[in-house]
């Protein structure tokens, strides 16, 4: 208990030379006034999509002088998060961007962080609403869900005919929330009567079961004109079957992918295009926000506006919510400008 | 069947223990034959509910899902015959399937010559497997249990938060998975001819029927004068290769691979193995059995979802189809070494 008290005097001895440090070198320059130390923690570590949202955090830290560290687990469990949590508390970092693999099991954790002073920003998937500062959300469910439909109508010949979905766990917060919306938006828009929702199948983001609930999709439904894979798992399996089966450009396949994973396939013309949020921008967004936090330039309070460097003007909703912009359609025109 | 065991004439000790033998090996059989007659009511009755069910592209698919697992559990078998078991074959396909991936990636090798690689890296971790158990004699549930991880932590440390996509295979490799021979699908014959052969081994060479020796009695085995230590290190090795082979496909079958490639694949696989009869004590079951308890699981997962149920009803039926299988198979042992004990007795 003493050692640590001390060490924390030492910390803060140190945190204060490091103040004094920065300001002298940066001369004048608008230092900033606390350090910006900022460690991103992703639902799991060795994932290529955390991987390019922390590479817009580091763009973001470059541009701030500030440091970028990411930590995570290897496997995406709530309970594997949570000593990550800790362990950033006792390092003092100034804030946590987290992606959260259960709101509610890491809440005490990032609670704990935020009565030391250190700020929580949620990306991706956001922490419960009293565990966090903000919440930078990639896309409201509404607009990812209404441009699935969209693509979906685009590619099928006349916009008519059985679509299914192929999506993740049928416990997926963000996937589930993204299919309420197609399903609202198909029942409400007219322009969508010809299309028909036949079935909800779950690949549970796991190439193995995916493929066998594409397959199993296009076998129940002979007449199936569509699919739509709201997970890059998912749409990836689903247009690997299409093309093991010869029915690419018979059943018409979208969604939300990242380039990497769908190049392939956008080129041979099996999914002609698919949407997702830009990923980096996401980062990027995430650590300005937090960086803006440490700084006291922003309290995270609702209605409060910012700017994000080169994203422009941002505003806090009245969730503590800030909203990243319209979903990016990925087509063959476009797929080779993006790398993640 | 228990006909012939009773009224077998003799009454010494030792035609006792072959009857033993006898009745065993037929009860295996029935098992296998047990298993079509089980494939062939799930068909007919998801016929009935789903026609859709029953058509040559189906059942193609089916098999295909099954190649792969087949292939794991054929090197997974060779194992358990011996009492032992390999958990680590999910991490082995995954790292396999990663290094071929990235080999490919880099096209410094050619195709042939990754596909190489990928199966000799399976051969050398199973290799490393059957060091710990028959050398340094560390049980294989906790010698295996630790290599799933650290085979899983390699593959992380290679594949960092890189994925191989279908952009970066070459299209002879992507087009093993989807090429036929004589209209069958090229992983289904695969499958089938590494099963065979397996199949023939074990039944007809003399190692093969060591490995039997051994699971039956290891102690035994060890007196008259078996090879124990080198026949396990060689089945963990043939495990490796299995598993490298499947490894080396993987991508070729999903169009893409990351560090969690093939996690959790040693339970379905282990899965497939019980419910084709083979023992999990060793001893007894044919390779044949595992298949054919890989296409009965798959048969069942694809009918379910034909049938539109729940993906909570594919676990507790899975579940329960391995319950019964082992259920059943305790029961008839149970059966007959009463029946053979007593008959020795008279």
């Amino acid at each position: 208990m003493r050692w640590r008290r001390s060490s924390q005097f030492a910390m803060a001895g140190m945190a204060i030379l490091a103040v004094v440090a920065c300001g002298g070198s940066s001369g004048g320059g608008g230092a900033s006034p606390a350090t910006l130390n900022i460690a991103f923690l992703p639902k799991a570590v060795n994932n290529p999509y955390f991987d390019v949202a922390a590479s817009g955090g580091q763009e973001a830290a470059s541009a701030l002088n500030g440091q970028f560290k990411q930590v995570g687990p290897s496997e995406a469990t709530g309970a594997a998060q949570i000593p990550f949590i800790q362990t950033l508390t006792q390092q003092n970092v100034s804030a946590i961007v987290v992606s959260a693999d259960d709101p509610d099991a890491i809440a005490p954790a990032l609670k704990q962080a935020m009565a030391k002073g250190i700020k929580v920003v949620g990306y991706d998937s956001s922490p419960a609403k009293d565990a966090r500062n903000v919440f930078i959300n990639q896309a409201d469910s509404k607009g990812i869900g209404v441009v699935q439909v969209q693509m979906v109508c685009d590619e099928i010949p006349g916009c008519a005919g059985e679509i299914a979905v192929l999506s993740a766990t049928s416990t997926a917060t963000n996937q589930n929330a993204w299919i309420q919306a197609m399903k609202d938006e198909l029942a409400s828009n007219s322009k969508y009567s010809g299309l028909k929702l036949v079935k909800v199948a779950y690949g549970n983001d796991d190439p193995q079961i995916s493929t066998t609930e594409a397959q199993a999709l296009l076998t129940s439904y002979p007449n199936l004109k569509g699919i739509i894979s709201p997970t890059t798992v998912g749409i990836s399996a689903a247009a690997q079957v299409l093309e093991q089966t010869g029915k690419a450009g018979k059943v018409q396949l979208t969604g939300l992918g990242t380039p990497n994973l769908m190049r392939k396939y956008v080129k041979d013309g099996t999914c002609k295009e698919f949407a997702l949020w830009n990923v980096k921008d996401l980062g990027y967004l995430a650590y300005y926000t937090a960086a803006l936090l440490v700084q006291g330039k922003i309290k995270g309070n609702p209605g409060e506006k910012f700017t994000a460097g080169r994203l422009g003007d941002y505003t806090i909703d009245p969730n503590g919510v800030v909203l990243l912009g319209p979903p990016f359609v990925f087509k063959a025109d476009n797929i080779d400008q993006l790398n993640f | 069947m228990s006909v012939r065991a009773i009224d077998s004439p003799s009454s010494s000790a030792l035609s006792g223990r072959l009857g033993l033998e006898r009745t065993l090996t037929l009860v295996a059989r029935l098992r296998e034959v047990g298993i079509v007659m089980v494939l062939l009511a799930v068909v007919a009755i998801v016929t009935i509910q789903a026609p859709l069910f029953f058509s040559v592209s189906n059942f193609e698919q089916i098999l295909l899902n099954v190649s792969l697992i087949a292939i794991v559990a054929v090197g997974q078998t060779t194992v358990v015959l011996t009492r032992n078991v390999d958990l680590s074959v999910g991490s082995v396909v995954g790292l396999v399937a990663f290094a071929t991936g990235d080999l490919l990636k880099e096209h410094s090798l050619g195709v042939a010559g990754a596909i190489a690689v990928g199966c000799l890296l399976g051969v050398g971790l199973g290799a490393f497997n059957g060091l710990l158990v028959a050398v340094a004699k560390v049980p294989a549930i906790v010698a295996t249990l630790g290599t799933l991880y650290v085979y899983r932590g390699l593959d992380f440390l290679i594949a960092g938060g890189k994925q191989v996509s279908a952009i970066d295979l070459p299209r002879d490799y992507l087009g093993i998975a989807s090429s036929t021979v004589l209209g069958v699908p090229t992983l289904i014959i695969a499958a089938a001819l590494i099963a065979l052969a397996a199949a023939y081994l074990l039944r007809n060479s003399g190692a093969g029927r060591q490995l039997y020796a051994i699971g039956s009695n290891p102690a035994a085995a060890e007196v008259v004068g078996i090879p124990t230590q080198r026949l396990i290190f060689g089945a963990f090795v043939v495990c490796g290769l299995c598993a490298g082979i499947a490894g080396v496909l993987w991508g070729s079958r999903f169009g893409s691979v990351n560090a969690l490639a093939a996690s959790g694949l040693e339970l379905q696989v282990i899965a497939a193995v019980v419910v084709g009869g083979v023992n999990i004590f060793g001893g007894s079951g044919t390779v044949v059995g595992a298949v054919l308890g890989a296409v009965l699981l798959a048969t069942i997962e694809n009918a379910l979802r034909i049938l539109h149920l729940s993906e909570f009803w594919l676990l507790a039926i899975d579940g329960a189809i391995i319950l019964l299988a082992v259920g059943t198979d305790a029961a008839i042992r149970g059966y007959f070494q009463r029946i053979l004990v007593r008959t020795g007795r008279r």
